[in-house]
């Protein structure tokens, strides 16, 4: 379960055919389920869009995205985003945020409050909440955001540049328990970043998209093996090689994107 | 409307939020501190008394006609009298209860209406055009047809009082409903939650700021149609009170029953200010 497929999809906005952007173009890509895939490229290029496509909040405007075979036409519960400006209710506290996604699958109050329990530990909130949003940091508003998101179990985890508004400090910790988290549940997760460092301590793969339109420019393998230990980002030889790999191929988008 | 303050709190590894360091202080200037803005406020109602002078001088020496505009002292004194022989109090009692009824009534009938029109946005925009060609219809054209329905007494006062209050209400009701943050509602069809679980935990709450701003600008409006109603179409309450002492030439008993219309309404919005800070502690204007 969390098969993702994605098929010559492209998609432009705008209504009148001389003012249309098109901000994907024709990009195929297959995720298999448990995969952690990272998603890099110049802003702008469609990263936002490509994510929005596979959770289903934008319909393509050629071509498909799947789920385990079935296409996808709207939100569902299987694929969940974590949002870089977090999303949360600030009318709920923290316990309740978590608990959204629950009641929405109808779970009753004990097994709720049982999960919210187990989520919020797994996100070191304990203690926290009853706490409103308004009344906590950055890094535990994605905290939080983060157990919502994994608290009903779905399939894909899709997160939009989810630490870009945090400090490196918060931004090391979070990646770490990102990958703990992963590594235990066994989800697809398609994390999108503007960080290869990032990209490359995450994913199994990283894909290099274009200036707009966005299309692949590469998709690279990151061949290390886990669990991953934090200081080989500045030490491991084949993290180094990948790493100017990537800036490679990023720079010349950047460029274009630029220019 | 603001958004949810963004507090720059360091949180590395999970450590709790360091709390801001407050310097020291003793506890006069603590009490200083607590006091002062309170004063601050109460300086802005030093005009008032300055004006409560100025015009009893003014009858006293004959430059305004106390027959026209009573002093002051004169409608204090018929303020006692009146309330003295209890008359004043039934009269303000009743048209509290009105309100109060029609008020209640036009809030719960007009956010549940602004709340649906935010479901069914299609719906909506069949029966919105009805609801704005029926809005700028003044309250008191309503009057005769009030009487006509429903008589002299209680159920005209309502009927008005519902008819001012429904649309300050059901307009910032509306408005709140179609300004939920597009993040929210995506949160929310990402989660698959039903349509009681939208209304119940992002609609309502979100549109609550809005709901709270109109319910307060509705009990003004009510306010003031209690009165519009009761001086034609009532024979108790503050409006009636008010007609009555007119046609006995006693001004000064109507302008004491102005006062007191000034002053029920000012405390009504007061308590509405404080509603507001009280329900919507996420959205405080900083
Ligand atoms: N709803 C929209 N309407 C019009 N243009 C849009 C919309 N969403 C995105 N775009 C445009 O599509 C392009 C890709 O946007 P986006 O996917 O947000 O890029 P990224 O996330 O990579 O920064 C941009 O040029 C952006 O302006
Ligand atoms: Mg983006």
């Amino acid at each position: 379960m969390g098969d993702i497929s994605v098929l010559r999809l492209s998609k432009s906005f705008g209504s009148e055919p001389g003012s249309q952007v098109l901000a994907l173009d024709d990009v195929s890509i297959d995720i298999p389920t448990g995969q952690f895939l990272c998603i890099i490229g110049p802003s702008g290029c469609g990263k936002t869009t490509l994510l929005h496509a596979i959770a289903g909040f934008e319909r393509p405007s050629k071509g498909e995205a799947r789920i385990d075979g079935r296409m996808i036409s709207g939100p569902g519960p299987d694929r969940i985003v974590i949002f870089q400006e977090y999303g949360l209710y600030p009318w709920l506290t923290v316990a309740e945020n978590v608990e959204f996604g629950l009641r929405a699958k109808g779970l009753n109050a004990a097994r709720r409050a049982e999960i919210v329990r187990h989520y919020v530990n797994l996100v070191r909130l304990d203690g926290f909440e009853d706490r409103y949003p308004h009344e906590i940091s950055g890094g535990m508003k994605q905290r939080v955001s983060i157990a919502r998101a994994l608290a009903p179990e779905p399939a894909v985890v899709l997160m939009d540049e989810p630490f870009a508004a945090l400090d490196s400090l918060t931004r090391d910790v979070l990646q770490e328990e990102i990958l703990r988290i992963w590594s235990v549940t066994g989800q697809t997760f398609v994390l999108i970043t503007h960080n290869v460092d990032e990209a490359i301590f995450l994913g199994d793969r990283v894909m290099v998209m274009t200036a707009r339109p966005g299309r692949i420019k590469a998709v690279i393998d990151v061949d290390i093996a886990r669990p991953r230990d934090p200081a080989m980002r500045t030490h491991d030889p084949r993290f180094l090689a990948i790493k100017d790999e990537l800036a490679a191929h990023l720079r010349d988008e950047v460029a274009l994107a630029a220019a | 409307m603001t958004g949810v303050g963004e507090k720059a709190v360091t949180d590395a590894a999970g450590a709790l939020p360091t709390s801001t360091a407050k310097p020291t202080k003793t506890a006069l200037e603590g009490w200083r501190l607590g006091v002062t803005p309170t004063l601050a406020g109460l300086r802005h109602y030093a005009l008032i008394p300055i004006l409560i002078l100025a015009w009893e001088i003014g009858v006293r020496t004959g430059w305004i006609d106390g027959a026209m505009l009573p002093a002051p002292s004169a409608i204090l004194n018929a303020l006692v009298d009146m309330s003295e022989a209890g008359l004043l109090w039934r009269d303000v009692w009743a048209s509290i209860v009105r309100v109060t009824v029609g008020f209640g009534l036009a809030a719960v009938v007009a956010i549940s209406l602004g709340l649906a029109f935010g479901v069914w946005p299609r719906a909506a925009a069949y029966l919105n055009p009805l609801i704005e060609l029926i809005r700028p219809i003044s309250v008191l054209a309503w009057i005769p047809l009030a009487i006509l329905w429903f008589g002299l007494g209680d159920k005209s006062a309502w009927f008005i009082i519902f008819l001012g209050s429904f649309f300050p209400i059901f307009t910032n009701t509306y408005l709140g409903a179609r300004s939920v943050a597009l993040i929210h509602i995506r949160v929310a069809q990402s989660f698959g939650a039903g349509r009681m679980l939208f209304v119940r935990q992002v609609l309502f709450p979100s549109s609550l700021p809005y709901i709270v701003a109109g319910l307060r600008v509705g009990l003004g409006v009510g306010w003031t149609c209690v009165i519009a109603a009761e001086l034609i179409a009532a024979t108790s309450g503050l409006g009636y009170m008010i007609q009555l002492a007119r046609t006995m030439i006693e001004t000064e008993k109507v302008m004491a029953g102005m006062v007191v219309i000034g002053v029920v309404g000012f405390a009504m919005n007061a308590a509405m200010l404080w509603l507001e800070r009280k329900l919507i502690p996420w959205a405080q204007p900083r």
